[in-house]
């Protein structure tokens, strides 16, 4: 017998609090990513292969440096939320899934401020 | 509502269960692309880091990614994230509720995988600069 009323009850979200949430942010991005996966992947492609100097110049160029801190930190939101979802459901045990929860966490944000940070240092010319 | 049966429910069965579906291996397929493709998305992060650091480090990280075997990773990559793109707007229909009719949802599956390989042809010829 739970001594909650209905409203508690759905008013709390149970356990989760923020339960759509972490839906929504994954559709949000999942939209925001068709258009900027073509614009970033279409400069990255011929740049791949290229003389350092030509490259420079893609990259130092605002419009792909703005596209490519757009996707890296639209990507990193995307990323770090499907590695959950899949985390959540493979990986069991409270200390096993923590660790992986944390490591999932940092890593995608290594990854998203490494990629705009470096972006950003190229695009200023440093 | 306050007395929900919690625990004591049926269970559905369980995947094994069930014949395999193409539209399931469709399915695990959009995890795994997705999975996977966090190690291209590292590969390039490193390729920009490089690229920000100087150009010693960049021929390095640029020689990598294009060689046989980076070249290769790349390609599959594409390919992932060509049936992820595809997969993933076939998901954001049935978000909205539409396209779960059983012939709709088969056919849909065709789509992305015809999409897919047509967007990792385009890609490679548009990294050739044929386009």
């Amino acid at each position: 017998m739970r001594y909650q009323t209905d409203r508690q009850r759905v008013e709390g979200l149970g356990s989760a609090k923020d339960g759509t949430m972490e839906w929504w942010r994954q559709r949000i991005t999942a939209v925001a990513l068709i258009p900027l996966v073509f614009l970033f992947v279409l400069p990255l492609s011929r740049a791949m292969g290229q003389d350092y100097d030509d490259v420079l110049k893609i990259y130092e160029h605002p419009f792909n440096a703005i596209v490519a801190v757009l996707f890296f930190i639209t990507i990193m939101s995307h990323l770090r939320q499907g590695l959950q979802e899949v985390i959540v459901d493979y990986v069991h045990g409270k200390a096993m899934m923590t660790i992986a929860l944390l490591a999932n966490t940092m890593f995608t944000t290594l990854i998203g401020v490494t990629g705009v940070f470096s972006v950003a240092k190229i695009a200023f010319g440093g | 509502m306050a007395d929900v049966n919690r625990g004591n429910r049926p269970l559905s069965p369980h995947l094994s269960i069930y014949r395999p579906l193409y539209t399931m291996i469709l399915s695990i397929t959009h995890r795994i692309t997705g999975v996977g493709m966090a190690v291209s998305l590292t590969m390039i992060t490193w390729w920009f880091l490089a690229l920000a650091i100087n150009e010693k480090y960049f021929e390095l990280a640029n020689a990598m990614l294009t060689s046989v075997v980076g070249g290769f990773v790349l390609i599959v990559s594409l390919w992932a994230l060509s049936f992820h793109l595809c997969n993933g707007i076939r998901h954001l229909f049935w978000d909205s509720g539409k396209g779960f009719e059983l012939e709709t949802a088969w056919r849909s599956g065709l789509a992305v995988l015809a999409g897919s390989v047509v967007l990792t042809i385009i890609g490679v010829l548009v990294s050739r600069g044929v386009f």
